[in-house]
This record gives structure tokens, sequence and C-alpha cells, in this order.
């Protein structure tokens, strides 16, 4: 009872926050709200059995990159009065529904098929450091190396972009 | 208890909220942070059958899509800098060419 009291709230928090982060004029507000629903998915994750993933969510997504993104907003210094009169908002936003609404019935419909069953219980102490670490580490080693490959790659490409002369 | 169902819904939800975001808005931002929110929902599907199913696939999967997301939100707002620095716009349909 209490476990679908949360997730109600919670998913209503994470969709409202994912509708206010697309509607908002300004960038700075739109971030905020995406910091508001990153925050949900965190707690729909501990609902899951996902604690660590739950963290890391907040920690990285809502702490690092998002707080990279208003970093950047704010060093740009975007104003109100700067941002440019969006052309065509209502025939983009239509087409937007339309692209978005078909798939999302087709979607409905086919989750509705395949997965209309409670969550079966799961094992004590499933999501725990200790086991997902050993996945991690054991037969993921290989994508988890990759990644801290690219991330490096990444970091020098980022710093090479930002640094490069305008007109160099 | 609460079906799978019902967390794939939110996560179709978020999704596609994400995408129709990514097509209606011109605010370079904005439309990075669509990019987020489309992965952040991809990641609830992957937790949801991580717990179906038992298996701890899933949850490493998002462990290492939030590392994919750090390096493109790293390498995307450098760009972002660069584009604004060169246009003083943040308008999408400015950066219509690649060249120049």
């Amino acid at each position: 009872m209490v476990h679908a009291v949360l997730f109600a709230i919670l998913s209503a928090i994470a969709v409202v926050a994912a509708i206010s982060t697309v509607l908002r004029r300004h960038p700075l507000a739109s971030a905020l709200s995406l910091i508001v629903a990153m925050i949900a998915l965190a707690g729909l994750y501990a609902l899951l059995t996902a604690p660590i993933v739950a963290i890391l969510q907040i920690l990285v997504y809502a702490g690092a990159i998002l707080a990279l993104i208003v970093f950047v907003i704010m060093l740009l210094n975007v104003r109100a009065e700067d941002l440019e009169y969006e052309k065509n908002a209502v025939p983009r936003t239509l087409f937007a529904l339309v692209v978005a609404a078909l798939p999302f019935g087709a979607m409905t419909w086919a989750i509705w098929q395949v997965a209309p069953a409670p969550l079966p219980a799961v094992a004590t102490g499933f999501g725990s450091l200790y086991d997902l670490g050993l996945k991690l580490f054991g037969v993921w080693s290989m994508p988890f190396e990759l990644v801290s490959l690219l991330l490096t790659v990444a970091m020098v490409g980022a710093v090479a972009l930002a640094k490069r002369r305008l007109d160099g | 208890m609460i079906p799978a169902a019902a967390y794939l819904m939110v996560s179709a939800a978020l999704f596609f909220i994400g995408a129709a975001g990514f097509v209606a808005r011109r605010n370079l931002f904005t439309v990075l942070m669509c990019i987020e929110l489309m992965l952040n929902a991809v990641n609830l599907a992957f937790v949801t059958f991580s717990r179906q199913w038992g298996h701890y696939g899933g949850q490493v999967i998002v462990l290492l899509v939030i590392a994919v997301a750090a390096a493109e939100a790293a390498v995307a707002l450098a760009l972002v800098v660069l584009l604004f620095r060169n246009k003083e716009t943040l308008d999408v349909d400015v950066f219509g060419q690649m060249r120049e």
C-alpha cells in the first residue's frame, strides 16, 4: 500500500517535472525542473530495490551533469530578454504531439500485452553494493573499462573544443 | 504490488515527452535536456526489467549509461559554448549548416 502511494507520488512528480522541462521558456527553469525529475526517478529506482543506482542517479545525474548544465547556462549569461522568439511554435508543437502520441499509444498497448503481472518478490539483499560490484567488475568488466576510456576521450575532447580560438 | 507495466508506462511517458520536446523546442539547452530526459526514461525501463527478472544486467547497464551521459554532456556543453561564442545565439535553426 505504502509502495503504491509512493509510486503514484514519485511518478506524478517525474512526469510533471518532465513536462515542465519541455515547456519552460528559459533554459535555467528547464534545468531545475529536470533536476526535480531526476530526483523523483531516483526514488522510483529505490522502490525497484536498486539503491545503488538511486544514489548514483542523485550524485552523478542530479549532482554533476545537471550542475554542469546549469553552470554553462550561467556562464553564457542567458537572460530572458535575449531568448529569441521560437518561430512556428504552434505547428511545431502539433507536429511533436502527433510524432510522440502515436508511438506512445502503440507502446502503451504493447506494454500491457507483455507485462501486466505484478513484480515478483526478489531475494533479500537484491541490489546490494556487494552483488552489483561483483557483476560490474566480473562479467561486465570489459564494458566498464571501455566506458572509462570513453570518459577520458570525452574529457580531452571537451577541453580541446572549449579552448579552441574562434577564428584560428 | 505495482505491476511492471506501471513503471514501463512512466518510462514511456517520460521518453515521449522528451522526444516531443526535442522536436518542438528550438533552444539549444532545452534540446540537450530533452536528450537527457530520454536517456533517463530508458534507464527506468532497464531498472524495471532488472527487478522483474531478478537480474543485475539492467542495473549495470544503467550505471554505464550514466557514465556515457556524463561524457555526452561534457562534449555537448563544450560545443554549445563554442557555437554560442561563434553566433551569439542559442537557436538551433541558426546552426543549420555544419561548414564555416
